[in-house]
């Protein structure tokens, strides 16, 4: 065996070796690599109250209330199986609308998610504005954004 | 040498023509998005950016790879010069990127996991840069070097991928994903204009680079002739 070839050998069986470690690493440490938790995983995991997580989907269709006199905003996070009321005082990001993906930075307590703060997630979803109005007349907004969010794991996460 | 003189004015005139056209449908004549409004454009340079801050290390670290195992010298010029121009690739990717996170997200960075991975990805390319020169032998530098930017090959594909496998902040790709871009054609066509004149840009900063290293070296070459004929 020349010289050369030991070097290629000894990279690429390095290369190998070093993905499959970094491939073992990063499943087991899955979760505390995502940065949100659906609303069905909230459920499911039973979180202590003390803890600090965060919570993503999109904001229900029609809860958001914003309470008179306070600067509280009431609304709520689904995933399209689960969903949970969040309340969170504060100013809210521009991208904040209802049907739209958000992130949510809080404690659970008593099945509501008291939240700190507030961020607006944007989808893969590239438009101009006529394009979008007419998809929404035509009556394919339904359609088109079912089929996104089918799509996409971050927005919907399966489990 | 010769074909990269040939080459060189060509990846120039690329570059302007391209970043020029690609510039005019990314600021004046392409539409707002419906969500996020001008801000939009921002995606017109971090977008061809980012895929450039992984284009120039995929190149980075073959490169050094052919450098380490075939004792290639002109390899071992190409990841080296490939190395800075990855790194401000990158630096641009984490700002434009942060100007878009504070008005669209609320935030200008989060620790998620495509926006980390960036940052580890700079953090690569510094350290490359640093080790190759922390010696005086430069070959023992280069050879270091080499096996950095293979062992951190590893995190293009977390990169690429990290929207995907996770849940993150980041929105999952637009352009390369299963069932056709969700980006609007009137998008597209800047987008990509861009894309190839960041790529163009590239080709012409490494041919110079390239040019320039290998022209260090022969004039150190000569200069040590010089001091050993003087003797």
């Amino acid at each position: 065996m020349k010289r050369k070839h030991k070097r290629l050998t000894f990279v690429a069986i390095g290369l190998l070796a070093l993905g499959v470690a970094t491939a073992l690493i990063l499943t087991a440490f899955e979760d505390s690599i995502v940065f949100f938790y659906s609303p069905t995983q909230m459920i499911e995991q039973d979180v202590p109250p003390d803890r600090r997580l965060r919570l993503g989907g999109l904001v229900e269709e029609n809860s958001v209330a914003r309470t008179d006199n306070s600067g509280f905003v009431r609304f709520k996070v689904t995933d399209m199986v689960h969903s949970t009321p969040v309340v969170y005082e504060g100013i809210l990001p521009d991208l904040f609308r209802e049907g739209q993906g958000v992130v949510a930075e809080g404690r659970l307590i008593d099945g509501v998610f008291r939240a700190d703060e507030v961020l607006a997630k944007h989808d893969e979803n590239y438009m101009p504005p006529e394009v979008a109005d007419a998809l929404k007349e035509s009556g394919k907004w339904e359609e088109f954004k079912g089929a996104m969010t089918q799509g996409d794991p971050s927005a919907m996460p399966a489990n | 040498m010769k074909l990269s003189r040939m080459l060189l004015p060509w990846a120039g005139g690329l570059t302007l023509l391209l970043g020029i056209a690609g510039l005019w449908f990314a600021l004046f004549d392409s539409p707002p998005d419906y969500q996020q409004g001008e801000t939009v454009r921002i995606m017109y340079v971090h977008v061809p950016a980012a895929w450039m801050s992984l284009f120039c290390y995929v190149v980075m670290a073959i490169s050094a790879g052919v450098g380490l195992i075939w004792k290639h010298p002109v390899a071992d010029v190409a990841a080296k010069g490939s190395a800075p121009i990855g790194a401000a690739f990158t630096i641009v990717t984490l700002i434009s990127g942060a100007f878009w996170g504070k008005p669209m997200w609320g935030k200008w960075w989060v620790w998620d996991a495509r926006l980390t991975a960036e940052l580890v990805l700079l953090f690569l390319y510094l350290g490359y840069i640093a080790l190759i020169h922390a010696f005086d032998d430069p070959k023992r530098g280069l050879k270091a070097g080499a096996v950095l930017a293979l062992v951190g090959l590893i995190n293009v594909p977390i990169i690429k991928f990290s929207v995907d496998w996770w849940t993150t902040m980041h929105q999952p790709a637009s352009v390369v994903k299963m069932g056709g871009p969700a980006i609007d054609a009137s998008m597209m066509v800047p987008l990509l204009l861009m894309a190839f004149a960041f790529k163009a840009y590239y080709i012409y900063v490494l041919l110079l680079r390239m040019r320039a290293e290998v022209t260090a070296g022969k004039v150190r070459a000569l200069r040590l002739r010089q001091a050993h004929g003087a003797v």
